[in-house]
């Protein structure tokens, strides 16, 4: 078959799928999945970015997804009053002293001979420095988090919260992603590839770490709510006089109606952003960069060999296809509203992505897009299933029994159990999955 | 200044938790590390396997004790351990069959067994929340303490107490075991000498008549064996849920590789190494310091380096710093 042909119909199916559960449950379900599954879109192609075009096993995405959503917090939510005068600029001064004692650690162990006595003062050095930077730090903090602690404790944000300026958190995410991402890549990038995979599973689960407990940052398990939105409120469209009557002309009530309209405006925001990031996509690919970086995936020696800086490349791509999954988890944030760093799981923002780019085919721009439909779709869908499924099997059980209620309440563990043989089974009959690399 | 006290609270709070601790990192990080040295990948579902394992004892445990077998003053866990560690063993087995094979045969690159076995990690995971669910399980039971605070205040008169849990004295009773029994056999028994073998020079070791897919199996045996071991003491330990077993994949994997992955004494330095640091971070030094020093210089904070959610962060500082001044790590372990 015609791989064009194929492809469309392949998306086709994806769609039709969706537009299914529309008709058949709700289509504000069906715009849900939309939503998050444009989100998990992106995710996919900027972790293919990193796997299919450059073979790098990145296990951290749902740290580098948690920093974007902290970005949305940070640009949209409003300054705390005195939060700044009372330990703002404290905190701000310890970490312009740890930075500037790091610098200093370092020149004074580029300058001094190795030895015993260099390692002693360098110690010294980094446990004074970490005292001074404690001294400075802790009283800001306290300071901070004492203000309203009920509502605020935290530094709050610029308070950028007007209408589409919203919107500037997204690249900021990807920024705050960038920038974590180059500091791991300095450091594991250039080793062997299994020490990439475990340094970036354990930045993951420090930033989440992070996030859980610097309450003076977007305070902590106690979450941010109510982050502004760059679409309308639906308490709004309903008491507007003319979109309630645009929505009688289409015959559906108005709260119907502003459900699906603010969702629809989210898909569109969401839409542009996976165009303008394919495109840059596909336009890598193309590229001699591309290919560049596809020999490099291919013989690390031979491209060595040809001249090209495999480290500097594999940095570089690292940066950019975890920018990439910041854009992504600060766009997720916007959506849903608020930041509740409790909810960061690494099987459902890490493996589930890697799912996705494996199940939709590595390498393919297109098939990581795919890949993210389908199997957020399935993630959404499998849970129904599972407990439809269950209920056919203890059908012929007597009410009450124990195996009943046990095999009933588990059907929501099926998901992980689905996505694990989905997984091993494209990796295992078809590895270079749906939509393979040309 | 009262050195004796300050030595007991050392000893209560620091070296009795972390020596348990650093046990069953260390027995977790040997199975890491074997399964890197023989099938030379990076085992990302040796968490739930742990986990696994663990299951299937506590399962076994709850039903010795509705029959009302107990060891008396030994949690019965113990008992029910050789069925956990049978079942692991099955399974590990029929992971090996079922998804490993192919790809050993297809001479797949590492990081494609990686990929592979955080599928495996996904579908053991669900069938362990399957089973017995997500939530916190209890499955200890006998003599809690070897000796008890009170007890060994009454004993020496000192105000310090000592408190030696069960499990703490079972962990690492066990694990010393354990390592004695591993080590006998990889360097005394002729299969243990081809494991060796095989893991220090593929080729050369296929040449000289030894089995390769025998020495896999034998490994998974092995490995199975000290990931239930490793995960009932943990669930002995602390208690018993599925998802802590996922968190400690980073602490073990940093002990595999501080101890340079492949080589079983790293594994278990490694192990020790990451559990200390962590204990000592975390632990606010207040008592021991109020104990040491003179009254007039006693702290007032909690003397704690780090907050106890920030461990993680402490094993990952502790492997970076390895990998960056010393990448084979402290002993020397092998690059593939």
């Amino acid at each position: 078959m015609n791989p064009v042909l194929k492809n469309t119909a392949l998306f086709a199916i994806v769609g039709l799928m969706i537009a299914y559960t529309g008709m058949t449950q709700s289509w504000n379900t069906a715009l849900v999945i939309v939503n998050m599954g444009l989100i998990s879109a992106i995710m996919a192609l900027g972790v293919n970015l990193q796997w299919g075009f450059a073979g790098l096993f990145n296990v951290g995405i749902m740290g580098f997804v948690a920093l974007g959503g902290l970005a949305t917090v940070l640009m949209g939510m409003p300054p705390t009053p005195g939060a700044w005068s009372a330990g703002g600029w404290n905190i701000l001064a310890a970490f312009v002293f740890a930075i500037a004692a790091i610098v200093v650690v370092v020149v004074v162990r580029r300058r001094m001979a190795p030895g015993w006595g260099r390692a002693l003062t360098v110690t010294a050095m980094l446990i004074a420095g970490f005292f001074i930077y404690r001294a400075l730090f802790d009283p800001g903090v306290q300071a901070v988090e004492a203000i309203n602690p009920a509502l605020t404790g935290n530094l709050g944000g610029l308070g950028i919260d007007r209408g589409l300026w919203v919107v500037l958190a997204w690249p900021v995410g990807g920024l705050f992603a960038a920038a974590a991402a180059w500091v791991i890549g300095k450091t594991a990038l250039g080793l062997r590839s299994d020490y990439l995979a475990i340094a970036t599973l354990g930045i993951a689960e420090i930033i989440i770490a992070l996030l859980k407990n610097e309450d003076w940052l977007a305070r902590g398990v106690k979450n941010v709510v109510g982050l502004p939105r760059p679409t309308p409120y639906e308490i709004d469209l309903q008491n507007d006089p003319a979109f309630v009557e645009r929505a009688a002309g289409f015959g559906i009530d108005a709260v119907t109606a502003s459900t699906l309209y603010v969702k629809l405006a989210y898909a569109g925001l969401f839409t542009v952003v996976l165009l303008i990031l394919l495109i840059l996509a596909q336009r890598a690919l193309n590229s001699p960069w591309g290919r560049m970086m596809r020999a490099i995936r291919d013989n690390e020696v031979a491209a060595e060999a040809m001249g090209k800086d495999v480290t500097a490349r594999h940095l570089q791509i690292f940066v950019l296809g975890s920018a990439i999954c910041g854009i992504a988890g600060a766009m997720m944030t916007t959506l849903d509203g608020q930041l509740t760093p409790g909810t960061y799981q690494p099987l459902r923002f890490t493996f589930l992505v890697w799912v996705m780019v494996i199940v939709g085919g590595s390498g393919n721009n297109f098939g990581a897009i795919l890949g993210g439909f389908l199997i957020w779709f399935l993630w959404v869908q499998v849970e129904p299933m599972g407990l439809w499924i269950m209920q056919l099997v203890t059908a012929g059980m007597a009410d009450g029994s124990a195996l009943k209620a046990h095999l009933i309440e588990s059907a929501a563990h099926m998901r992980l159990f689905t996505m694990g043989i989905v997984l091993l089974l494209v990796l295992r009959f078809s590895p270079r999955g749906l939509i393979p690399e040309k | 200044m009262d050195l004796l006290n300050a030595l007991i609270a050392l000893l209560n709070f620091v070296i009795i938790p972390g020596m348990a601790y650093g046990a069953q990192l260390a027995l977790g990080a040997l199975g890491v590390t074997l399964i890197y040295g023989i099938l030379r990948f990076s085992n990302f579902a040796h968490g739930d396997t742990m986990a696994f394992g663990a299951m299937v004892t506590v399962l076994f445990t709850w039903l010795f004790q509705s029959w009302g077998i107990s060891l008396g003053p030994l949690p019965t866990a113990l008992l029910a351990l050789p069925f956990g560690i049978i079942a692991c063993m099955g399974l590990l087995l029929a992971t090996d069959r079922m998804v490993y094979r192919f790809y050993r045969a297809q001479k797949a690159k590492p990081v494609i067994l990686v990929i592979v076995s955080l599928g495996v990690t996904f579908i053991m995971n669900g069938i362990v929340r399957f089973i017995i669910g997500p939530d916190d399980q209890r499955f200890l039971d006998g003599e809690r303490f070897i000796i008890s605070a009170r007890t060994f205040r009454e004993m020496t008169g000192l105000r310090e107490g000592l408190a030696f849990k069960t499990t703490q004295g079972i962990t690492i009773l066990t694990a010393v075991v354990v390592v004695i029994v591993l080590f006998w056999f990889l360097n005394r028994t002729r299969t243990g000498k081809s494991m060796r073998a095989y893991s220090d020079n593929e080729d050369l070791a296929l040449l000289s008549g030894i089995n390769p897919e025998r020495v896999v199996m034998i490994t998974w045996l092995i490995v199975a064996g000290l990931a239930t071991i490793a995960g009932v003491l943990y669930g002995l330990d602390k208690s018993f849920k599925p998802f802590t077993y996922f968190h400690l994949l980073l602490p073990i994997f940093a002990s595999a590789i501080v101890g340079g992955l492949g080589n079983p004494v790293g594994a278990i330095a490694g192990g020790f190494v990451i559990a200390f640091s962590e204990v000592t971070v975390t632990y606010a030094w207040k008592k021991v310091l109020t104990y040491l020093m003179p009254e007039n210089l006693a702290p007032d904070g909690l003397v704690q380096l780090l907050s106890t959610d920030y461990k993680l962060a402490v094993s990952f500082l502790i492997l970076l710093i390895v990998l960056l001044f010393k990448p084979t790590g402290l002993f020397k372990g092998k690059a593939v």
